[in-house]
């Protein structure tokens, strides 16, 4: 029973580490909440419902097809929406509204579009249980936390090992300067815009699989937005274990103490650690310098 | 008429909150995405005093107020002093704390079935007086020292502390009288409905007054007001489904356009005043009159 609820926090966790990283990669170099995330996780979840109605019963076909939309889709709104307001060089706030603005329109067109309604994914997947053990686990959670496992590693690898990475790392800590260094620092913001919208769809196909897709599906963004001050806003290290770390409490709250409690233990998680200790684990404090 | 009269009373009443957001986003450039758990707070802790004390309302509502003031303050503190999104972060986690917490007692609350007979004694030149004490107020407020800090923060942190002004404190007076307003409006909504549920204080509603804010001009009084006596009967006029939804994208799309082409909003920061509006049609009008003279 134990080890059956660990797996599932384990791959509820790894999805929400998907959604949180790419929080944290925006985040480390522009330093504003990105709230059109959402849009591309929701895209995401429904993207895989069309695949596997339309197209052919596999998900892991499915889920790439995600990936792949959520990622353009990603690109296009930072340099549609956020592109111009970079240039003139705004107030970040006005990168908050837009990014607001942005997951309004996307969460109520899926409404007018299609409907409001839950749409389980059609594929005959989701229930089969595997022995191991002598326990039965999903087999759904063992993929789901393979495959988000995976993605997190090579997304780390290519922050570590590449070049790209060695740039995104310079701009995370600072972007002007590493401007300066002959970096083309716009084409690399769309760079990581797309691999936050990657994760995000793979992240959205995963969760409308284990939750069905419907057009709010985008707000457990705010999970990996917990996630993320869990582990100190822009540390992409802290906010996987920050979302690992949530997805297996809130999976033993749901399970041993009361499922109704779930939601709720998360947000006062979040003000604890705001109230307590702000910067997160692994976040160090800044202040505004001129 | 009296359908009418209502919707105007509604009108006003969300436009006390709208304010208090204002006072916020608009003038001292904090973004929160839960106001409407203030406007909860004010309106659960009201209606539950007139309730359990048979209180009048003017005692129930200063109790919201206060409350929905010292949750904002306390959440405040911690997070205003550091840079970076954990104030939105917060307040986004506060408002759905607050839904959530109602929904779970329903011994106190009346759970997701909502808080009903709560005496329903709001009436239409009450928050008409109100709404008009609230403008007087924020007008005062942002010509006084405090209202002139605060809009500088918004300008430049670093330029305001350098001048000496305490930004984190400045931050919170801000939190504090936007959180106030919220709970003021949030008793005179439980004392207007006579019965409250959560899913009256979603996030998609805290989106929705912010953006109100932002359409009618961060840093514009009279664009915030314009902006929501056009925006929140909108409701009233579009009665179909398809309408309300249609309205959202509208919305989400316009605050984007606004904010890439304008990003000042409507108003911008200019306030509209009788003065301004002779001066307008002399510049437009005028003109053509003074091209004859040859100047």
């Amino acid at each position: 029973m134990f080890i059956q609820q660990l797996i599932t926090g384990l791959s509820i966790g790894s999805v929400y580490a998907l959604m949180a990283v790419g929080y944290s990669l925006i985040y480390s170099l522009l330093n504003f909440t990105n709230f059109a995330h959402s849009v591309c996780v929701m895209v995401g979840a429904y993207v895989s419902y069309f695949f596997l109605l339309l197209v052919a019963d596999n998900i892991l076909a499915a889920a790439l097809c995600s990936l792949v939309v959520a990622g353009v889709l990603s690109a296009i709104i930072e340099k549609v929406a956020y592109q111009p307001l970079l240039d003139k060089n705004v107030n970040r706030i006005y990168l908050l509204i837009a990014g607001l603005g942005i997951q309004i329109v996307g969460e109520n067109l899926v409404i007018v579009l299609l409907d409001g309604r839950f749409h389980a994914y059609p594929t005959t997947f989701s229930s089969i249980p595997i022995k191991l053990f002598g326990i039965s686990i999903g087999l759904i959670d063992l993929i789901i936390l393979g495959v988000s496992s995976l993605a997190l590693v090579l997304v780390e690898l290519l922050i570590r090992k590449t070049k790209t990475g060695l740039a995104i790392r310079g701009a995370a800590s600072d972007l002007n300067t590493t401007a300066l260094m002959g970096v083309p620092v716009r084409r690399l913001i769309t760079i990581v815009f797309l691999l936050a919208g990657l994760l995000a769809g793979l992240a959205g196909s995963f969760t409308g699989l284990k939750y069905t897709a419907y057009p709010s599906i985008g707000s457990l963004t705010t999970k990996a937005f917990i996630s993320a001050v869990f582990g100190g806003l822009g540390s992409i290290p802290g906010a996987v274990i920050g979302a690992f770390f949530l997805g297996v409490s809130e999976t033993m709250i749901a399970a041993y103490v009361s499922s109704s409690l779930r939601d709720m233990f998360s947000f006062v998680l979040l003000v604890v650690v705001l109230v307590i200790r702000p910067t997160g684990l692994m976040g160090k404090a800044t202040e505004e310098k001129a | 008429m009296t359908y009418w009269i209502g919707v105007i009373t509604v009108t006003g009443i969300w436009m006390i909150a709208i304010l208090g957001i204002s006072v916020l986003t608009g003038f001292t450039g904090l973004f929160s995405m839960g106001h409407a758990g203030f406007i909860a707070i004010g309106s659960y802790v009201c209606a539950l005093v007139s309730k359990t004390f048979a209180a009048p309302m003017w005692i129930g509502i200063p109790c919201g107020m206060a409350g929905a003031i010292l949750v904002g303050v306390l959440i405040g503190i911690p997070t205003l002093k550091l840079k970076g999104d954990y104030f939105v972060i917060a307040t986004l986690g506060i408002g759905e704390i607050v839904k959530l917490l109602i929904e779970n007692v329903p011994q106190i609350t009346g759970g997701a079935r909502g808080l009903t007979d709560i005496p329903r004694s709001t009436t239409f030149p009450l928050v008409l007086i109100i709404c008009v004490l609230c403008v007087v107020f924020v007008r005062f407020f942002l010509t006084s020292k405090h209202g002139r800090n605060g809009i500088a923060v918004r300008e430049d942190e670093v330029a305001a502390r350098a001048i000496g002004i305490n930004v984190a404190r400045q931050k919170l007076i801000g939190m504090a009288i936007s959180c106030g307003l919220c709970g003021l409006s949030g008793g005179l909504l439980a004392h207007y409905m006579g019965y409250l549920y959560p899913t009256m204080f979603t996030m998609a509603k805290s989106n929705e007054l912010i953006l109100t804010v932002i359409l009618g001009g961060k840093g514009s009084l009279t664009g915030t007001i314009l902006a929501s006596l056009i925006l929140v009967p909108l409701p009233e006029f579009l009665r179909t489904e398809a309408a309300q939804e249609w309205r959202m994208v509208l919305y989400g799309v316009l605050v984007v356009f606004v904010i890439i082409f304008r990003p000042s909003g409507f108003m911008g920061d200019r306030e509209l005043s009788i003065k301004g509006i002779f001066r307008f049609f002399k510049n437009r009008f005028g003109k053509k009159a003074e091209g004859g003279v040859g100047k």
